[in-house]
């Protein structure tokens, strides 16, 4: 609305304050841990025990592993709901396939020193054949992994007949239970891991490119990016995180659930989207995905330090969830779409 | 002109399964010219486009640049270095920052960030393009993100570059910005293919013309020794002089006014507006980008809630800020953007036409589907739109149709005033004569029609014509104004 009309096309350079916005941005939930560790130090003194910090972060060491993979898919403008049933399946079945018919195993008792790496290889398949529907039969990333998800957990649930599996092999338990430096060696897996992710999407041409494809497809493309191929390799690495988590889970837990993983999804999407993370791709950081993770994490020990009833503690937290939302909402002042 | 043309494109055919977009086609560039391509819409120029950026290969033909033929189809970063193309759809990735929407995939496998801003800096210093590389480049303007792309395209070493329509979205004055661009970078060596649906740009910027109709290649001459008319006839295929349409009409007689704008304001936009248009009136409005016109408009059709001041329709007072009340009150609107504000892309012609009138369609709510059609079947063939029925989905339209249907939709009301924005951007020329004569009729039968455009041919048949600058109107011209005047009392040069 000023100046002639042959005043220069940029408005004012703003460019150092908006990057400091930017960041302050990424930093937005930090406030909020904080007033949450305050709140959990009045509530009960067991809160700032360093046993109880270190419960709170190794129980949110799964979600986290879903939120990361959740967050750069979505960031890749893809979805996947699948992930809560491969956290399940990907371990039930490495188990097994190793452990004998009588514990519940499936007999083909392939050598113990197996079940990581078919773990893992399992996770890997599944996200293999999510991008195989979704970018080359060209489906709904939403309904395809919504189908995904009902169909691993009915096979988890058909291959173990309904029965959780105790008799876990050692290997398989270790990185759920073993103690690195004074800390679950489960949080020290998940911070590399987040470190390692936040330092590739930032960093490296390829993580870029995930960036990219969430914003604008056609755009990156005309860029020469190889679209399909990082989405794919994308969904892949979110599958074998699952199967990652799974390995965590039964490691903490000492046995796989049939309903392992069963209803973690809202609260992945709860904490990306917390987190910053925009459904529409393209948007987010690992670092404020992480920041959703421990806000949930610290909400829902606050709730159970201070002694709410099993039968509410749902419904509070669901009304939690909302109302994070909202406040990141109002905080970050767009529209979440 | 030099023995081995920049771009030669030769006998080339495409077809899309039964539809034949380029049939035996053909283009030859020299280097250092602009050149434009004219056509009206589904010409195959879009296509043409594809085959020579390497999107798309061709059926049968041939593609040489600089008489070296062209790379294989899978050879991206070959292509790029051989031509470029700003393309009316950005490929701009707006969650990115501009410095990494320049070097996208260039970053090197580590991306240094200060480097890259620096880099990019540099390049958009070096074709004096002043935004901030670290700015998100969604919050560019169009003329802003254009120029981006085109910093972008000479980046990567190419000389011939396509600008598809770069003018649809531009004001007057960022139009004349890149025009002088354009003759800047000709003169040290760059080609250019020009797109546009506006004649006269052709005629301001472009040496050579070839015209495209129905798929076919059906001349190529230097601009300067083909007049407007010719050019138009090898268009359209028929030759004769442009109906100014409308021009014929009567007087208004009334002195009903049917809308009124008293010291309307709205803080950023505009201030302290005042007019009035009469029954049978047509008034347009003009004014560049920032002059506010255009949230003015919005204002009156309650998009947009002003600060201060009235708005009245036909005797009523529309509640600010609400568009149902409105279109209550007798308005008819015809959005600026018609993709995102005026159609839905899905549904039916016949359903996007009758919208507003739904709940006329039928008793209580209910829309009874065959009054709906006979109610389409009526507009199509009034406001003359070609579509293969009127369930045809609107997105399968050509640009200049689906305007009719946004038209024929405004008017399905029978408003008694009508206010419309941009009416003919994006729409060939026999289109534009068609919607503009439609207008016109409409305006004969007692509309009051406001026309908020930058177009100087959608302001001819007006009576009289607003400018403004800034935020207020700054002048008044009644019909027959000179074309030079006009677009001096848009740039504010006659401002006192």
């Amino acid at each position: 609305m000023t100046g002639s009309p042959t005043v220069a096309v940029a408005p004012p350079v703003r460019g150092s304050r908006r990057v400091q916005l930017a960041r302050f941005r990424d930093l937005a939930l930090v406030p909020a841990i904080v007033l949450l560790v305050i709140v959990g130090a009045v509530v009960d003194p067991v809160f700032l025990t360093k046993a109880n910090i270190t419960n709170v972060l190794q129980q949110q060491t799964e979600l986290s592993l879903l939120v990361l993979a959740e967050a750069i898919i979505l960031i890749a403008g893809k979805f996947d709901l699948s992930l809560e049933s491969t956290i399940g399946l990907a371990p039930a079945l490495a188990v097994g396939l190793v452990i004998p018919a009588a514990s519940n195993g499936l007999g083909t008792d392939l050598p113990v020193a197996l079940a990581i790496l078919l773990c893992l290889l399992t996770g890997l398949a599944i996200g293999a054949f999510n991008g195989l529907l979704i970018l080359r039969f060209k489906l709904s990333a939403f309904i395809v992994t919504l189908g995904m998800l009902i169909v691993l957990r009915g096979l988890q649930i058909g291959l173990t007949g309904g029965q959780n599996l105790f008799d876990i092999p050692q290997s398989v338990l270790y990185l759920g239970n073993a103690v690195w430096l004074g800390l679950p060696a489960s949080i020290w897996i998940c911070g590399a891991l987040f470190a390692a992710g936040i330092l590739a999407l930032g960093f490296l041409r390829h993580g870029r490119a995930v960036y990219a494809i969430g914003g604008n497809v056609d755009a990156a493309r005309a860029a020469g990016i190889r679209t399909d191929r990082v989405v794919w390799t994308v969904l892949m690495l979110g599958g074998l995180l699952a199967a990652l988590a799974g390995l965590l889970m039964t490691g903490r837990l000492g046995s796989v659930a049939s309903a392992q993983g069963d209803g973690m999804i809202f609260t992945v999407f709860a904490a990306a989207v917390i987190g910053g993370v925009s459904l529409d791709g393209g948007k987010g950081t690992l670092f404020g995905a992480l920041c959703g993770v421990i806000v949930l994490g610290l909400i829902n020990n606050i709730l159970t330090l201070a002694g709410v009833s099993a039968q509410w503690i749902q419904a509070i937290y669901g009304g939690i969830i909302l109302v994070a939302l909202i406040l990141a909402r109002v905080t970050s002042g767009k529209a979440q779409d | 002109m030099s023995p081995s043309p920049a771009v030669v494109a030769r006998r080339i055919t495409k077809r899309y399964g039964a539809t034949t977009a380029l049939l035996d086609a053909g283009i030859t560039i020299a280097p250092g010219e602009t050149h434009a391509l004219v056509g009206r819409n589904g010409a195959g120029k879009s296509t043409l486009v594809s085959i020579l950026t390497g999107l798309q290969r061709a059926d049968a033909g041939e593609v040489s640049f600089a008489g070296e033929p062209a790379p294989a189809l899978s050879d991206r970063d070959g292509w790029r270095r051989l031509v470029a193309c700003v393309y009316q759809k950005s490929t701009i990735i707006p969650t990115l920052t501009v410095a990494e929407n320049l070097f996208l995939n260039r970053q090197g496998t580590f991306v240094n960030w200060r480097s890259l801003r620096r880099r990019a800096g540099d390049l958009l210093d070096g074709y004096g393009v002043d935004v901030d590389p670290a700015r998100v480049a969604g919050e560019l303007t169009v003329e802003q993100r254009q120029l981006v792309e085109i910093a972008r395209a000479l980046s990567f070493g190419a000389r011939f570059i396509i600008l598809d329509e770069p003018t649809a979205q531009l004001d007057a004055a960022a139009i004349e910005r890149l025009f002088g661009r354009m003759r800047q970078l000709r003169e040290g060596g760059v080609t250019f293919l020009f797109i546009s649906h506006h004649l006269q740009e052709v005629y301001e910027v472009c040496q050579t013309v070839t015209v495209f109709r129905d798929a076919r290649h059906v001349l190529t001459s230097p601009v300067a020794d083909l007049p407007h008319d010719d050019l138009v006839g090898a268009m359209t295929g028929d030759a004769g002089p442009l109906l100014s349409s409308g021009a014929s009409r009567p007087a208004v007689s009334s002195s009903e006014t049917v809308l009124t704008v008293e010291s309307l304001r709205l803080a950023g936009f505009y201030s302290d507006v005042a007019f009035s248009v009469r029954a049978g009136e047509m008034v347009g409005l003009i004014g560049s980008g920032s002059s506010g016109k255009v949230a003015l408009a919005e204002t009156i059709a309650g998009l947009r809630k002003a600060d201060g001041g009235t708005v009245t329709v036909a005797g009523a007072r529309p509640r600010p800020g609400s568009v149902p009340s409105a279109l209550a009150a007798g308005l008819g609107y015809l959005p600026q953007d018609r993709h995102r504000e005026g159609l839905v892309p899905l549904l039916s012609v016949a359903e996007n036409a009758t919208l507003p009138i739904a709940g006329k369609l039928g008793p209580a709510g209910v829309i009874a589907p065959a009054r709906r059609r006979a109610v389409a079947r009526r507009m199509i063939e009034a406001y003359d739109i070609k579509t293969s029925g009127s369930d045809e989905p609107v997105n399968a339209l050509s640009g200049g149709n689906a305007q009719k249907v946004v038209l024929a939709r405004a008017l399905s009301n029978d408003p008694k005033a009508l206010v419309m924005v941009n009416p003919t951007a994006g729409v060939d020329v026999r289109s534009k004569e068609s919607l503009l004569g439609a207008v016109a009729s409409a305006a004969t039968d007692g509309t009051g029609v406001l026309v908020v455009s930058d177009e100087l041919d959608d302001l001819r048949s007006c009576d009289r014509v607003l400018v403004m600058f800034h935020g207020r109107v700054v002048r008044e011209m009644p019909r027959g104004w000179a074309d030079a005047d006009l677009v001096a009392a848009v740039e504010g040069v006659r401002e006192e």
